[in-house]
């Protein structure tokens, strides 16, 4: 109140002063986030309506995007600010963490349970419909053709990533041209599903015999005197051809996670071995597997959870036809091509449930740590 | 056989296989890249290697641009087809989707960050109830598959009107990339040194102020690490975009248009192999320049879902 008088008496710059009194502060603590919404609000509007050249459009969505977000955390921390020192003590570390907090509430935790409840409904989740959903998941010929080939894909796509990413590891340490070839191996990384998909096409194109082969392994095959092969419809094996699109892309990530583990096995356990008298191959198998154990289980846990949930591949190549149907594609197709959420809703349950023994581990690891 | 005899014949294996697995590795990409310089008669017509043969029949030029004129134009063009008719087909205008990608992607890549970088400080050195929880969630939810929020997020989007706006793949990128992102950051920023900290606040700077000021500077190596991990991730996605972004043509990025390419042009190697190769172009620039840190990024993560 007192505070309200000086600023009556001071009339003229008294505006500013105004602004610092307990209402003037509530109202600004309004008038900022409203003026900051109602801009946000307007760039939204644009964005989605608008119909200014690309560029243009490109540009302020960059701008608005990585700015709003900026904004927002300067004004939720200056709001708190404004309160009393008790309060902002308080809520302030809610101003760092709350975002976060909102978003994976809103994207992954709750719709993991809005998921479970819909996987017990029909196809536009109005009746319950108990476990039917789940039978469909786990018996319809389709799905059961999915589990048997996500069960190659998590055995031939995981060993073969591991097992050439090792190698290439074991063999680049020992070579001069160590940089340059790993370089090499590890590109494919940074190439999409999709991307890797048209490059793998073109390798198994497959034109009539007597034709000049343009795809690489035909034409190979045309050169020993094999029989050309149209490589994707050859069931059961077309599975075993996607499988290998994966291992070109994940050797890389492999190779760069085991050859880090390699690097860090003392030079005296190996010198150690020599002297004893073991062999390079026992050197291997008894000092060298037991030392990265550690990583080979990160790097094959992390391509396993991939293969569990591999779609891109099989939708650019096979679209599923031809024996290819896998777990994440069968869960794309009930949502969006037979409008099916119930089903998709319990398809992905069986997805989660796949993963559950790798979240329990990581939550017992972090749980040992005394750290936190 | 001497030692040094041994020594040479091990060496020689040793980079023999790695030269035979190095070629094998390249030559998908390779055998692309020189595609798509083709001519699209020859694609159709011969294998890639034959490019560079020597003695070549046909007398239209080795390599050209018109493929990627094609696809990122979107000129129109005629051919002539199997039956000899002249065709006239519409381009894919790739341009567009390229312009596409950088909007989702570069906002899909800050955000998340910028996020994940306030949270892990929060998680790092601030005490509140229920951190503890919190942070396990985060651990829990590191491999939850994203195709669990499809559905409700679909429906979220339907009801707030968001579905193929920017917006909406902007959050659900940020969403599915949180885990990781604060996962990673938190052990970065956990371990900065304390003392940097406690004299920052004998200054009497602010939490605010110390984040922005000191620890966001001190963090760049584990935000450019993971910056790229999640451009790369957001680029490359399918999947999310399909699924939010699916609804408006006029929005769609590269891996969308790509995937439709293959479908409406799956013999069309010399429009494929070039609209690939720019699909390629940018992931493979920031890879190859920040391979440092890309490499760093993957040895500090953990299992990702």
């Amino acid at each position: 109140m007192e505070s309200m008088e000086t600023t009556r008496s001071t009339e003229p710059q008294g505006f500013l002063d105004w602004l610092t009194t307990g209402v003037g502060r509530v109202l600004v603590s309004l008038i900022v986030p409203l003026i900051t919404f109602v801009v946000m609000w307007q760039g939204f509007i644009f964005l989605r309506d608008g119909n200014a050249p690309k560029l243009v459009t490109v540009l302020i969505a960059i701008v608005w995007g990585v700015g709003g977000v900026g904004i927002l955390f300067l004004m939720t921390n200056w709001l708190v600010e404004q309160m009393s020192d008790e309060w902002t003590g308080k809520l302030r570390p809610y101003v760092f963490i709350g975002p976060a907090l909102a978003i994976l509430g809103w994207y992954l935790f709750i719709p993991t349970l809005r998921t479970l409840w819909a996987s017990f409904f029909d196809a536009r989740t109005q009746n319950f419909v108990g476990l039917d959903n789940y039978v469909y998941a786990l018996t319809d010929p389709i799905m059961l053709e999915s589990f048997r080939n996500n069960l190659l894909w998590l055995v031939f796509g995981t060993s073969f990533s591991v097992g050439f990413g090792l190698l290439i590891a074991i063999l680049a340490d020992r070579s001069k041209f160590e940089t340059i070839a790993k370089s090499l191996i590890f590109l494919p990384m940074a190439i999409s599903f999709v991307g890797a998909g048209v490059i793998w096409r073109f390798i198994y194109f497959y034109k009539p015999p007597g034709q000049e082969q343009i795809g690489l392994l035909n034409a190979i095959l045309d050169l020993v005197g094999g029989q050309p092969q149209a490589w994707l419809t050859l069931r059961p094996w077309n599975n075993l051809f996607l499988i290998a699109i994966l291992v070109w892309l994940q050797t890389g990530y492999a190779m760069v996670l085991l050859s880090a583990a390699l690097k860090g096995v003392p030079e005296d356990l190996l010198e150690a071995g020599r002297i004893d008298g073991a062999s390079e191959t026992q050197i291997f198998f008894n000092i060298l597997i037991p030392y990265i154990k550690g990583t080979i289980v990160t790097v094959g846990t992390t391509i396993l959870i991939l293969t569990l949930k591999i779609f891109d591949i099989v939708f650019v190549m096979t679209n599923g036809n031809h024996g290819t149907e896998v777990i994440a594609s069968q869960q794309y197709k009930q949502m969006f091509r037979f409008a099916h959420f119930g089903r998709g809703a319990s398809v992905a349950i069986v997805l989660l449930i796949a993963v559950l023994p790798v979240m329990w581990y990581n939550l017992k690891q972090f749980g040992e740590q005394e750290a936190f | 056989m001497g030692m040094k005899q041994r020594k040479t014949i091990s060496d020689i294996v040793v980079n023999g296989v790695l030269l035979f697995l190095c070629l094998v590795w390249t030559l998908p990409t390779f055998g692309l890249l020189v595609s798509s310089f083709r001519y699209k008669d020859e694609v159709r017509r011969t294998g890639w290697w034959t490019a560079f043969s020597t003695q070549r029949e046909s007398e239209t030029p080795r390599f050209v641009l018109d493929n990627y004129l094609e696809v990122l134009m979107g000129r129109d063009f005629t051919y002539t087809s199997a039956t000899g008719a002249e065709v006239r087909a519409s381009g894919d205008d790739l341009s567009q989707a390229f312009l596409n990608s950088i909007a989702v992607t570069v906002p899909a890549t800050v955000i998340p960050i910028l996020i994940a970088a306030f949270a892990a400080y929060g998680f790092a050195w601030m005490d509140f109830p229920g951190r503890k929880v919190f942070f396990t969630i985060v651990v829990g939810l590191l491999v939850v598959p994203l195709q669990i929020a499809l559905i409700p997020i679909l429906r979220d989007y339907t009801l707030l009107q968001l579905n193929g706006t920017f917006l909406a793949i902007w959050l659900a990128h940020t969403g599915f990339g949180l885990p990781l992102a604060t996962y990673l950051l938190y052990n970065y920023i956990s371990n900065l040194p304390r003392d940097i900290l406690e004299s920052a606040f004998m200054d009497g700077a602010s939490h605010f102020t110390t984040f922005i000021r000191l620890i966001l500077p001190l963090s760049m190596p584990a935000l450019a690490s993971f910056a790229i991990f999640q451009f790369l991730w957001v680029w490359n996605d399918l999947l999310v975009a399909l699924v939010f972004l699916g609804a408006r043509p006029d929005v769609a990025v590269l891996t969308q248009r790509l995937q439709e390419m293959v479908g409406s042009r799956g013999q069309d190697w010399h429009l494929l192999t070039a609209g690939a190769f720019i699909t390629m172009i940018l992931p493979l620039t920031v890879f190859f320049s920040l391979q440092r840190y890309f490499v760093r990024g993957l040895l500090a993560g953990s299992v990702k879902g």
